[in-house]
């Protein structure tokens, strides 16, 4: 087996005196779509954050894409390049089009010029669905096609590894719809990803496995049929909530 | 020019004041515009040291009177044996003071831009540069609008105090002009009125840009 795209080996993080993360370790190989579920506060964002260096550890082991991603010598603009990360709050440039928005780091960082980065904008707009709102601004838009807008500028970078935290928390039902469709497509499009989420059916359906966390540690990981069958009390009781919701 | 009426000379010589009164606004504007910039920048820098010291000369600017840093540059200066002439004492005076003013309120709304724009910037793997000039500046820029133009009208009525190291804008040329004719309440009551006609057109635009930031309206507008 190939090594895997992201490896997090027995991470440790505290803020101040609360221990966030308790010894989390877990493997994401190529292609494979990981759910990160657990509770709120169970430290499901700073794994993510931690990840993309967002968040330095404390102590273990985070390799992504073959960066060392502990090593404080790490250049953050190659990790960032791999990684792509999209948020809850979509996050958009609010002075800039959709397209601008899509345009700017393929130009500025990877020194793009300005036809070629229409055309990868375009492609990255016609796989979200808003190849129709290219000029509009991000305020113009409803949640879930902002949302898509997002993952757009993220994919423009095409980077080896997507993280996702949360991205339809924010949005009513219908919305929340379209988006994950469009991760649905880059899941079927062999895209390694790592998604926090509460959509417990989308998970299950998605995901090649299933990383539940639990009080700063992985406590059951498996694939989505763990969901369905837990071996610990406290993965029932949060699939059981989950379900009440 | 000894006694007599208002006349056709006396309204010259203060529009003649009046235009150095708009020569100083304009070197204190454009001047303190750039200081106030390095100000900003000075004091978001990642360097501890660089926020620090640039902390401590804005505090010890904003303490000290205007006027005093007018008679520190006209009057102190040639004692310690740079002799400056009035117009650049001023101008550097002021561009001093709004360095310090403005720069403060360039940093406030630099830091009003929200933190998860710099860090949706930094995911995109922006250097630090590009982030804040392609991502936070042009926020920041429509944040710090309506108070920097509203500031302009405070700038034109300090340089008055130019007229304390004896150059002639405005208020120096009514007082001279008073001198002579011995009007005060006429002569002031016009002084007034050209300040006022100065500064009540940028207050009034002030007042539109604070009804109109944020960026609906030009989205609005740039998209048919
Ligand atoms: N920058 C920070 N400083 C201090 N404490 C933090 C910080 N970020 C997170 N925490 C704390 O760490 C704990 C874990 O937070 P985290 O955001 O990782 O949880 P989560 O699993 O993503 O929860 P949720 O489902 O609510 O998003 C929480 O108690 C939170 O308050
Ligand atoms: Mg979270």
């Amino acid at each position: 087996m190939t090594d895997p795209v992201v490896r997090l080996h027995e991470v440790h993080k505290s803020f101040g005196a609360l221990k966030v993360l308790d010894g989390v370790s877990f493997d994401v190989h190529r292609g494979e779509v990981a759910a990160l579920i657990g509770r709120s506060g169970s430290g499901k964002s700073t794994a993510l954050r931690c990840i993309d260096r967002l968040e330095r550890i404390d102590s273990g082991m985070i390799t992504v894409c073959g960066h060392d991603v502990a090593d404080p010598a790490l250049k953050l603009r190659a990790l960032r390049l791999d990684v792509g990360i999209v948020f809850q709050s979509y996050n958009l440039f609010p002075h800039l089009t959709v397209m601008q928005n899509i345009m700017l780091a393929p130009r500025s960082v990877k020194g793009l010029g300005r036809a070629e980065a229409v055309d990868l904008a375009r492609g990255v707009l016609a796989k979200v669905g808003l190849a129709d709102k290219a000029d509009a601004y991000p305020e113009q838009l409803s949640g879930g096609q902002q949302q898509r807008a997002a993952i757009a500028r993220s994919l423009a970078m095409q980077p080896k590894v997507m993280l996702f935290d949360e991205v339809t928390s924010a949005l009513d039902p219908e919305l929340t719809g379209e988006v994950l469709r469009v991760i649905e497509d880059l899941a079927a499009g062999g895209m390694t990803m790592i998604m926090v989420t509460h959509e417990m059916g989308f998970a299950r359906h998605i995901a090649s496995q299933v990383l539940f966390m639990h009080r700063g540690r992985v406590w059951e990981a498996g694939p989505p049929a763990i969901m369905s069958d837990p071996a610990t009390p406290e993965l029932r009781q949060f699939v059981g909530s989950e379900l009440r919701r | 020019m000894m006694g007599g009426h208002l006349n056709a000379f006396h309204l010259a010589y203060l529009a003649n004041g009046a235009m150095w009164t708009v020569v100083l606004s304009a070197m204190a504007f454009l001047g303190g515009g750039v200081a106030a910039f390095l100000v900003a920048l000075c004091r978001i820098s990642p360097l501890r040291i660089v926020r620090v010291a640039s902390g401590a000369v804005v505090q010890l600017v904003q303490g000290t009177p205007l006027l005093v840093i007018l008679f520190l540059a006209y009057f102190g200066l040639p004692a310690i044996g740079f002799s400056v002439p009035p117009l650049l004492a001023a101008g550097a005076s002021l561009t001093i003071y709004v360095g310090a003013f403005l720069g403060e309120v360039w940093r406030g709304a630099i830091l009003a831009v929200p933190a998860p724009q710099w860090e949706a910037a930094e995911c995109l793997a922006l250097s630090r540069t590009q982030r804040l000039f392609q991502v936070i500046l042009p926020q920041a820029v429509r944040i710090a609008t309506p108070p920097t133009v509203g500031f302009l009208v405070q700038i034109i009525k300090s340089t008055s105090l130019a007229s304390a190291i004896g150059f002639v804008e405005l208020a120096r040329a009514g007082q001279i002009i008073n001198n002579s004719l011995l009007e005060p309440f006429l002569i002031y009551v016009i002084i007034a009125c050209v300040y006022f006609a100065l500064c009540y057109p940028i207050s009034r635009w002030s007042r539109r840009l604070e009804r109109s930031t944020g960026f609906a309206r030009s989205a609005r507008v740039a998209v048919p």
